[in-house]
Formats: C-alpha cells, sequence, structure tokens
C-alpha cells in the first residue's frame, strides 16, 4: 500500500506563547515538535506498511524549520519525505493548504510515473491527524479529500482491511463510536491514541540521512487558491473567572488549598 | 469550488440543527439562541434545518416547535440514517441551492466537523470553525475562536461576501435568551435524490459498560501529562484516597494505557460535574475542559501560571505537583 501522511509542526506543547504586538502571530522564539495527532498518524501508515508492504511519503507544509518533523520520520521508518516549503509569513487558511497538498500529490504521481491523473496521485492513503495543536482548524485533511475528490472520515481509533478497502471505527462524541467500510484510496483523519508511538532507532537516525527529502517551494505548485478567512488580531484571553492564586513555598501552598476545601466542608469530616 | 461564481444570497440565516434518533443534539438550543440574536441584529428571517431519515426529523421537529424561527427544514431520506458524510454533503448541498442563506450556523460537534469543511468548500468558502463569541462590525461578523488549544484566541473575519459557514463550540453561548415562540414555525419537507454511498457506515454503538461511572462522583483528583510517568499515578492516587476522592484523567493518559479508558473526562470521555476537582498537571485543552467545567470547586495545580485550566479554577496553585501533592498527603495524614 502506498501511503501518505500529513503532518505538521507546532510550537512544542510547553513552549511559552506570546502574541508579537501588532497580534498577527506569535513570538517564534520557541521550540518546535511534530503535532501530536500527526505523530499518531504517521505511527498508523508505519504499520499498515509493516503489515502489508508498500511505501510510506511523509509530507509536510511550512517554512523551512519544519524539515526537522520530516527528518524525524524517515529516522522512524518514512521512506521518503516531500516539503512544501512556505515564505515565513504565509497564513494559509485550511483550504489553502489542502489545495497546495493536493496539487504536491499530483505532481509526485507524474514524476514517480504513477498513474498520471489518478485521484491521490497513486496513493492508495492518505492519512493525518485530526486537528493541529496551533490553529486547531480540524479542516485541512477533510478539504484535502474534497479535493482530491475521495471520500473520508474523521477522529478515526483503528483501521483493519477489509476486501479491497478498509473497516475503520471512528469516534463520536460521549462515548459512542461508528464502524464505517470505504473504499480506497481514501483520506483519513487519525486520533491521538491509536497505537503506542515508537521512538526513532539510533540505527534509524543513521539512515535517514540518505533518505530523500524534496524540497518544493510553494510558488512552484501553481496553486492558487486565496485565503477565505482572515485573523484580525490574536490575543491571550480574557479572563472571566475569579481565581484565587496561590504560590510559594509548597508546604505553603498545600497548606491554604486544604484550608480553602475545609471551608467549603470537602475534605474527609468536614 | 466555483469562488468565481457566488450566487447571491437571501436575507436568511440558517442553523443546522443536529439530532440522533430524533432527539436533539445537547447544544441544539444554545446554537439556535445564538444565531436568533445575530439574525435579529441584521434584519435576518432564520431558519432550522433537520437532517435524518423521516422518523428521526418528524421527532426533531416536535423538539423545536416552541422556538421562534421562520421555516423549520425536513431534508430527509433513508440514506441519511446512520449519519455519513456523502449522503449528508448531498442533501444540505441541496438544501442550501434552495434557501440560498447568508450565514450557515453549525453546532461545533465531531459531525460539523465531518462534513462542514467539504460543504463550504463547494460553495467556495472555508467554514469558521469553534467559534466562541460573535459581535458584528458593520456588515460583517466577527469570530472569536480558540488558537493554541486554547492558550491564545484569535478573531477572524471572513474575507469573501457571503455565504458565511461557522460552527459554534458546544457550551460557549447561553441558551438562556433562546426566543420562544407562541405557534409552531412552518415546516417545509425537503427529499434529496441520493445516490449509493461509497462509504457504508454502521449505527452507532458504545463499548462494554463501563465500569466506573465519574458523573456520580462527589469529589475528582484528576491527572494529565503533568504526570509524566505511570508510576507517578501512586501519588496522586493516594491523595484521592485520602480526599474520599475517583481517580479520574486527561486523554493523554488514558491513551498511554496508564489508566483505563473509563476513568477518562473530556469530549470523547465522561462528562462530569463533582463537588470538588482537583486537576493535577492538567493544561486544560478544550476537550478537556468541556468535560468538567461545570464543576462545582475547580483546583488546579500546574507548573505553568499561563495553562489555560487556570483560566476556569477557581484555586489554583502554582508549582511542581511533585512538591505539592506529597505536601497535602503528608498534611492529611498528620490530621489524619
Amino acid at each position: 500500500m502506498k501511503i501518505v501522511v500529513c503532518l505538521k509542526q507546532v510550537p512544542a506543547k510547553d513552549a511559552p506563547l506570546r502574541p508579537l504586538p501588532d497580534g498577527s502571530g506569535i513570538r517564534e522564539d520557541v521550540g518546535y515538535e511534530m503535532n501530536e495527532p500527526d505523530a499518531y498518524a504517521l505511527e498508523e501508515a508505519l504499520r499498515r506498511k509493516e503489515a502489508g508492504g508498500g511505501e510510506v511519503v511523509a509530507l509536510t507544509l511550512g517554512p523551512e524549520r519544519a524539515s526537522q518533523i520530516l527528518r524525524e520520520a524517515l529516522a522512524k521508518g518514512a521512506d521518503r519525505a516531500l516539503h512544501l516549503v512556505s515564505p515565513p509569513e504565509a497564513r494559509l487558511d485550511a483550504a489553502a493548504t489542502a489545495a497546495a497538498i493536493a496539487a504536491a500529490l499530483q505532481r509526485d504521481a507524474s514524476s514517480s510515473g504513477a498513474a498520471a491523473g489518478s485521484a491521490a496521485g497513486g496513493f492508495d492513503l492518505v492519512l493525518t491527524g485530526l486537528q493541529s495543536d496551533d490553529m486547531g482548524f480540524a479542516q485541512t485533511g477533510v478539504l484535502l479529500a474534497e479535493r482530491l475528490g475521495l471520500p473520508h472520515a474523521t477522529i478515526i481509533m483503528q483501521i483493519e482491511p477489509a476486501g479491497s478497502g478498509l473497516r475503520v471505527k471512528r469516534e463520536l462524541e460521549g462515548g459512542f463510536f461508528q464502524s464505517l467500510e470505504m473504499p480506497l484510496p481514501a483520506v483519513l483523519t487519525i486520533q491521538s491514541g491509536i497505537h503506542k508511538l515508537r521512538y526513532a532507532t539510533l540505527l534509524g537516525i543513521k539512515q535517514a540521512k540518505n533518505k530523500p527529502l524534496a524540497k518544493i517551494p510553494l510558488e512552484e505548485l501553481g496553486v492558487d487558491t486565496p485565503n477565505c478567512q482572515r485573523m484580525l488580531r490574536l490575543f491571550v484571553p480574557q479572563k472571566t473567572k475569579k481565581t484565587i492564586m496561590l504560590d510559594g513555598p509548597a508546604p505553603e501552598i498545600a497548606a491554604r488549598l486544604l484550608e480553602h476545601l475545609r471551608a467549603a466542608h470537602l475534605l474527609p469530616g468536614s | 469550488m466555483n469562488a468565481s461564481t457566488p450566487s447571491p444570497v437571501s436575507a436568511t440565516a440558517l442553523v443546522f440543527v443536529e439530532q440522533r434518533g430524533g432527539r436533539l443534539a445537547a447544544a441544539a438550543l444554545e446554537t439556535l439562541a445564538a444565531a436568533q440574536a445575530q439574525a435579529a441584529a441584521a434584519g435576518f428571517a432564520l431558519e432550522a434545518a433537520i437532517l435524518g431519515n423521516a422518523a428521526e426529523t418528524e421527532a426533531a421537529v416536535r423538539a423545536l416547535d416552541a422556538c421562534a424561527l421562520a421555516r423549520i427544514w425536513r431534508v430527509q431520506h433513508p440514506r441519511l440514517a446512520p449519519y455519513v458524510a456523502e449522503a449528508w454533503l448531498v442533501a444540505a448541498g441541496a438544501l442550501l441551492r434552495k434557501t440560498n442563506p447568508a450565514w450557515i450556523f453549525f453546532i461545533h460537534s465531531y459531525q460539523t466537523r465531518d462534513f462542514a469543511p467539504r460543504l463550504a468548500d463547494r460553495a467556495g468558502r472555508v467554514l469558521i470553525g469553534d467559534v466562541i463569541a460573535l459581535r458584528r462590525e458593520g456588515e460583517q461578523l466577527v469570530c472569536t475562536r480558540p488558537m493554541y488549544q486554547g492558550k491564545l484566541a484569535a478573531e477572524f473575519v471572513a474575507t469573501l461576501p457571503p455565504p458565511l459557514f461557522l460552527s459554534l463550540q458546544i457550551g460557549a453561548f447561553s441558551a438562556d435568551n433562546l426566543q420562544r415562540a407562541a405557534a409552531p414555525a412552518p415546516v417545509e419537507i425537503l427529499e434529496p435524490e441520493i445516490g449509493e454511498p461509497k462509504v457504508r457506515a454502521g449505527e452507532p454503538y458504545q463499548e462494554a459498560r463501563q465500569a466506573v461511572d465519574l458523573s456520580k462522583a462527589e469529589k475528582i483528583v484528576a491527572v494529565g501529562r503533568g504526570i509524566r510517568e505511570a508510576k507517578n499515578l501512586d501519588l496522586a492516587r493516594e491523595l484521592a484516597e485520602r480526599l474520599g476522592a475517583e481517580l479520574a484523567a486527561s486523554r493523554p493518559i488514558c491513551d498511554n494505557g496508564w489508566l483505563p479508558m473509563d476513568r477518562q473526562v473530556g469530549s470523547s470521555g465522561q462528562t462530569v460535574a463533582p463537588r470538588l476537582y482537583l486537576a493535577l498537571g492538567i493544561s486544560g485543552a478544550i476537550q478537556h475542559l468541556v468535560g468538567m467545567k461545570a464543576s462545582r470547586l475547580i483546583a488546579a495545580v500546574n507548573k505553568d501560571a499561563a495553562a489555560p485550566i487556570f483560566e476556569i479554577a477557581d484555586i489554583g496553585a502554582v508549582g511542581d505537583l511533585f512538591e505539592i501533592v506529597p505536601a497535602l498527603i503528608s498534611i492529611l495524614q498528620q490530621q489524619g
């Protein structure tokens, strides 16, 4: 099976985020990492390949620094990588992002000699995380399916082969699930926790250096999807609740916290 | 993708009201109330649409009886139940072509996230999702939505003329101001043609009964990523025992298999409202907050003073949980 997994580089989970004074974005002096749900999509792709053979291509759209997550994907076992390099100031909405990725997949197919004009550029399966931890649009995978003319399913927790297609388990709210049978090619957005994540091995990191990582400037793709939405300003949300903040040495914090709980009759025997 | 030829929209707003088995989604009324307020301010008529099979739409319409609406659309077809994106896209697309609303509101549910982006794309627009506040500026709706897992927020506007597609976060708007009507709204039935979908969808199901019903717990001690390792859970467990609380967790802890899934609080786990919710090392991603923000007293311990959990906490302790929790245990022990 030929699988492409779409990854995004986002600020590290505990990075201190500070909006720029003009509200146009955040200060970039933070650490970055692979978007967590995307890491699970990569894990699923690698396991599919280990079970049934084929190829895993890791793809990202982002500035130069985003190559780091592709090297990580290669070290974990992806066969090759595509980096759609965007200018640092680019702020694409989900539709523009999906349009660019769709164009890159179709171009990849014609350059690698796969069936030209096939819907997903010769890929059987397109995977991505269910949302990014930065913008949180949760739309890129779904829109990629639209642009490729493929069926999709979101928030997937389990995938197994069924005939010539797949049977997937989709998460609904409140502890409900739904089972879907779908033909290939298809686009799936993956929920965190679908499998345990692997670490890259030393051997993998070494081998990754010899794996192909193609960089394609965004403007070369010739995609002209205008942004349909514009961010006016990014800001730190106003607090609406009055919070009693406790600080100081730990024993002092602990004592004061318990005083509050006792006053609210929340301690055993109080 | 026909952005080049936008058809003129009508002076109406439309709400896609979600139902399952004929029962309205919990957030249906709050979304309707928010849409009513915006439509009234803009001078738009507000209509609602219910998609499903005939039995479902009939039951759901009755649940909307008292709601002030200009019209209710029952968009029905056997292939709309159970939900499958392909069929819903055809049905919703047919309704939009017929009614041409200027604003199209959705509940920001998993179902909306599954089909609304494609629906908007077919109209040459992008859905503005997960909206938590709305204000009008001239003709435009300015939408505030969370960014960076709720640590920041941002205002968005559409850059293209209507139609505007937007989904409202569950719990962000109040249903208290829902306008009631003396008489039920007129109902119209639309039965679009829907071919056989390529994707075959099964009925929603629940896994084996949950062993723990956290929604009945009086007190909950919940742990998040800040606990770092499975073995550190013993610390939280001991504190929970001394407080007479149930132990719960945010999603990453259950994903790692450190606690069973039935201990998970949040949008994909259990929704709880105990008298005490003590959050240890939980940053407060929105998916977690929706599952616990109705708790009576929320106390949070987190080393990051900017963690979103402090936005909704009554008592916040900024510090190392590996120092604070042992201190809590030691005091409780002395008071034994």
